[in-house]
C-alpha cells in the first residue's frame, strides 16, 4: 500500500541518503552521482519499513522556514549557554545551585521530543535527564527555589517548542 | 602548512584540555565520572584530528575524525547502558 | 582571511579548555556532564569551522563532522545522565538548600 504519506516518507529518506552521499564524497561528478543514486535507492527501499523516526515530519512549505528559524534560535542559545558556563567555571566561588525538576512538552512525535531534549541539553544551564511520556526530567544548574512545573516549562522549553512544532508534530 | 603563533597557542589549549580530561579520567571517584571525561575527550579529539589534517595538509585525517567520532559515540552509549543496569 | 580563521580556532580551543576545567572543578557528576558537554561541543564546532576557513575545499566533509557532533554529543550525555539517575545517584545540592526526596517536581509541599 503506497499511500501519499508513505511516498513522502520514501522520498524523504532517499533525499537524506543522497545528500549524505554527496557530502561524504564531496563531488558532484556524474559517475559518483549515479553510484550515489543507486546506493541511496537500495538503502532507502530496504530500510523504509523499519524506520519510523521520521513519522512526525510535516511536509508543508512553511516547515523549511521554521526549521531555519529554529536553527538560528538554537545557535544563539548555544553561544549564550557557553558564555554562561564559562562565567560559572571561571568565577572562584562556583555560583551554582543545581536541582532536578520536571517539565512538560506538547510535542507528540519521538523525533520532536528527542530534538527538544537535545536542545535543552545544549542551552544555558539545563540538562535533559529522562524522557517519560510527555514529561522531561531536567537538571538545572541554577534552579530558582520552589519553582512550579508550569513556570519551569515556560522558562526552559516553550521557546524551542514553538519553533520545533512548525516542522514536527 | 606551518602553524603561526595563534595556531600554536590554539593547539596548546587543545592539549591542555586533553590533559585536564585525563586527570579527571584518572582521579574520577566513580565510573560515571570517568565515562563523562572520556566522552568530553573524544569530542575534543574529533576536533583535534581536523587540526591534524590541517597541519599535515591531508584530507585523509577527516575520515579518521568521522569514524573516530562514530566509534566513540557507540562506545559511550554501550558503557552507559552497562552503568544503568548494574548498581553503581 | 587566515587571521579570522585563527581567531575562531583559538576561541574554540579556549572553550574546549574551559569545558575540561569545568570537568575538574564541578562538585558532582550532573554538573560535570553539563560543563563537559556544552563547552566541548561549541568549542569543537568552532575549531572545525576554523579549519574550514583555512581549507575551504574541505567544507563538505567538515559539515558532515559538525552535523554528526551536534547530533550525537547531547544524545550521549543525556544517555549517560539517565544511566546515572536510574542507578540512584542523587544530585549535589547547595548546603544551604533543603534536601528533598528524588523524583518530585519543583514545588514544595
Amino acid at each position: 500500500m503506497l499511500n501519499r504519506l508513505n511516498l513522502h516518507h520514501h522520498l524523504f529518506l532517499f533525499a537524506t541518503m543522497l545528500l549524505l552521499w554527496i557530502l561524504l564524497t564531496g563531488s558532484v561528478a556524474l559517475d559518483e552521482l549515479i553510484a550515489g543514486v543507486i546506493v541511496a535507492a537500495v538503502v532507502s527501499m530496504i530500510s523504509a519499513p523499519y524506520i519510523n523516526i521520521f513519522d512526525g515530519i510535516r511536509y508543508t512549505p512553511t516547515a523549511i522556514v521554521s526549521l531555519l528559524t529554529y536553527l538560528g534560535y538554537f545557535f544563539i542559545a548555544l553561544i549564550k549557554a557557553n558564555l554562561d558556563m564559562a562565567r560559572r567555571v571561571l568565577s572562584p566561588s562556583l555560583p551554582i545551585s543545581p536541582d532536578l525538576l520536571e517539565i512538560e512538552t506538547k510535542l507528540e512525535s519521538r523525533l520532536g521530543q528527542m530534538l527538544l531534549a537535545n536542545s535543552i541539553t545544549l542551552t544555558p544551564g539545563t540538562l535533559a535527564v529522562e524522557l517519560r511520556h510527555n514529561k522531561i526530567l531536567v537538571h538545572w544548574i541554577a534552579a530558582p527555589e520552589g519553582i512550579s512545573l508550569e513556570q519551569a516549562t515556560k522558562d526552559i522549553a516553550t521557546g524551542f517548542e514553538k519553533h520545533i512544532s512548525g516542522f514536527l508534530k | 602548512m606551518t602553524f603561526n603563533l595563534l595556531e600554536q597557542i590554539a593547539a596548546g589549549f587543545i592539549g591542555a584540555a586533553l590533559l585536564l580530561g585525563l586527570i579527571r579520567l584518572i582521579i574520577g571517584p566513580d565510573a560515571p565520572d570517568r565515562v563523562i571525561s572520556a566522552d568530553t575527550m573524544s569530542v575534543i579529539i574529533t576536533a583535534g584530528l581536523t587540526v591534524f589534517a590541517a597541519y599535515f595538509n591531508s584530507a585523509l585525517f577527516l575520515d579518521v575524525a568521522l569514524v573516530y567520532g562514530a566509534i566513540s559515540f557507540i562506545g559511550i552509549i554501550a558503557i552507559s547502558r552497562v552503568i544503568e543496569g548494574g548498581k553503581s | 582571511m587566515r587571521l579570522i580563521a585563527d581567531v575562531i580556532l583559538l576561541l574554540g580551543a579556549i572553550f574546549c579548555f574551559l569545558g575540561a576545567l569545568g570537568l575538574i572543578r564541578m562538585p558532582d557528576i550532573y554538573n560535570r556532564i553539563q560543563a563537559g558537554t556544552k563547552a566541548a561541543t561549541l568549542g569543537s564546532i568552532a575549531i572545525i569551522l576554523g579549519v574550514g576557513l583555512l581549507y575551504p575545499d574541505w567544507w563538505t566533509k567538515l559539515l558532515c563532522i559538525i552535523g554528526f557532533l551536534l547530533f550525537t554529543s547531547p544524545v550521549s550525555s543525556s544517555v549517560l545522565s539517565r544511566a546515572v539517575y536510574l542507578s540512584g545517584i542523587k544530585p549535589w545540592v547547595k548546603p544551604s538548600r533543603q534536601q528533598k526526596p528524588l523524583n518530585t517536581s519543583g514545588e514544595k509541599s
